[in-house]
């Protein structure tokens, strides 16, 4: 079945590597898509701290633009993934929301009745592709790369949709699918501080520091993260974060980039180019050759 | 000498404040914490919060207002929802935390030029004109009107950035912008009509 693939504006911005590289993938495993029609912002975490009822009514424009095409959604980015999915359940939690959100959308003539499923990547790799079918299609194995797997908060917190909310595996199984070694990483799920290295910047640069140093300590060659918040963080915040005394350098990969890579993708359709930690050189001493 | 009372009276409460976070959405459930703390232990900001999480519930649910809206907590939380998993009561924590952040934004229980409330607003801004978040622009009025200096700090990044394409000169826009306004003036009619 086609889904509406959802981008978010991340996707659009600093994220544009998750999305090129995602849409190779979604090629080569041949996952159906049509970008939703018109899509809006879903409010982030940022919208709901000024005005709940009006970010449920934001989120919801999207999920009734779906059902109208009648379409699952597939979210990419974790917050995204998040606000959709709160709102599905606050609207059927709260008679309140789901009025005021009901009234918002007849005004722009749209309806949504609770059919569509919000769906990550991740989710419909696993379930729908399965990790056999993900192997077979493997041309450039990642042998020998040590990726360490981050999922960051909100892809499996608060709703455990498609994975243990403590101790994650999903994209593990899918790194080792692509012939990569997943390092333990125990900090997972742990907080990048989101936009606080912006807000507050002493706290933002302590809890990325954590993150990075545990993965380079575990022995990654790389880092491989669902979010593109994340992402941005890890990567364009590790050397501040390090300082002198513990310098860090560690490519920060969407997991998607990984996996075009292993399905054969050449490198400049992925977005390899666009990191700030260059990938070419671990790649070249895992001599994993790629054109 | 500017000597205060270490320990609050009964008549330091407000119990409307009380009452409203038991009947805010998500509140629900406040009254059942045990005060177990496991919320604050799992919580990757409360070793830099003055209040942790176990002690904001309690000051809330008892109608500690100036103390819980003047507390940094509400700003440090990222809701990374770390607090709710592991609540043995279910408590939705995080998102009062946001419900938390609405009404110390409403009331300016905040410093001047504090970036948060100021990115919260450009954003909501930008959502509404646009229906969509260039995120290079926001950042640029968030600190146009927080922190000028930081703009120049950053700006050795936005270049590599900008250099690597990951940096979008064009604003980002949907085309029915109109459907974004009447949805939000919307929402606004009725929370009038509702009293919500």
């Amino acid at each position: 079945m086609k889904c509406a693939y959802y981008p978010g504006c991340s996707l659009r911005g600093t994220g544009r590597a998750y999305e090129e590289s995602l849409l190779m993938v979604f090629g080569s495993l041949g996952v159906e898509i049509q970008e939703l029609d018109d899509w809006n912002c879903c409010g982030a975490t940022t919208y709901l701290s000024v005005d709940e009822l009006s970010s449920y009514a934001l989120a919801a424009r999207n999920l009734a633009l779906a059902e109208r095409d009648r379409m699952d959604i597939i979210a990419p980015c974790a917050a995204c993934y998040l606000v959709l999915n709160k709102t599905q359940r606050y609207i059927r939690d709260y008679p309140d929301i789901k009025t005021v959100v009901t009234r918002a959308l007849g005004t722009i003539g749209l309806e949504y009745h609770d059919r569509v499923r919000v769906r990550h990547p991740l989710d419909i790799f696993l379930n729908d592709v399965g990790l056999k079918a993900i192997a077979a299609k493997v041309v450039r194995p990642l042998k020998g790369l040590k990726v360490a797997p981050y999922y960051g908060c909100q892809i499996v917190r608060p709703y455990a949709t498609f994975d243990d909310q403590r101790n994650p595996t999903s994209m593990d199984r899918l790194m080792e699918a692509c012939g990569a070694t997943v390092v333990s990483y125990p900090l997972k799920t742990r907080c990048c501080g989101g936009s606080q290295k912006g807000t507050l910047p002493e706290v933002g640069l302590d809890l990325i520091r954590y993150l990075v140093e545990e993965a380079q300590m575990n022995g990654a060659d790389v880092i491989a993260t669902v979010c593109p918040l994340c992402q941005f963080n890890l990567e364009c915040f590790q050397k501040e974060a390090g300082g002198r005394r513990h310098p860090i350098s560690i490519p920060v990969l969407y997991f998607t980039q990984l996996m075009a890579l292993a399905l054969g993708a050449p490198a400049e359709t992925i977005g390899l180019q666009r990191s700030l930690v260059p990938v070419e050189p671990v790649l070249a001493a895992k001599e994993i050759v790629y054109a | 000498m500017d000597l205060k009372r270490t320990v609050k009276f009964e008549a330091d409460r407000d119990p409307e404040f009380a009452r409203w976070i038991s009947h805010t959405v998500g509140g629900e459930r406040i009254r059942h914490c045990l005060q177990c703390g496991l919320c604050s232990a799992s919580c990757p900001l409360s070793l830099y919060m003055d209040y942790t999480p176990r002690r904001l519930m309690h000051l809330s649910r008892e109608g500690f207002k100036e103390e819980v809206l003047s507390s940094s907590s509400i700003w440090l939380c990222t809701a990374c929802y770390a607090c709710m998993v592991e609540c043995p009561k279910k408590i939705n924590i995080t998102h009062l935390m946001y419900a938390l952040k609405e009404r110390a934004i409403e009331e300016r229980f905040y410093p001047k030029r504090f970036p948060i409330p100021v990115m919260a607003r450009q954003f909501c801004r930008m959502v509404r004109s646009s229906g969509r978040i260039t995120e290079s622009w926001l950042i640029v009025r968030v600190f146009l009107r927080s922190a000028v200096w930081r703009l120049v700090g950053m700006s050795g990044l936005g270049w590599k950035l900008f250099r690597a394409g990951r940096i979008a000169a064009k604003r980002e826009n949907i085309q029915r912008t109109h459907e974004i306004v009447t949805l939000l003036d919307s929402v606004a009619a009725t929370r009038k009509e509702l009293a919500l």
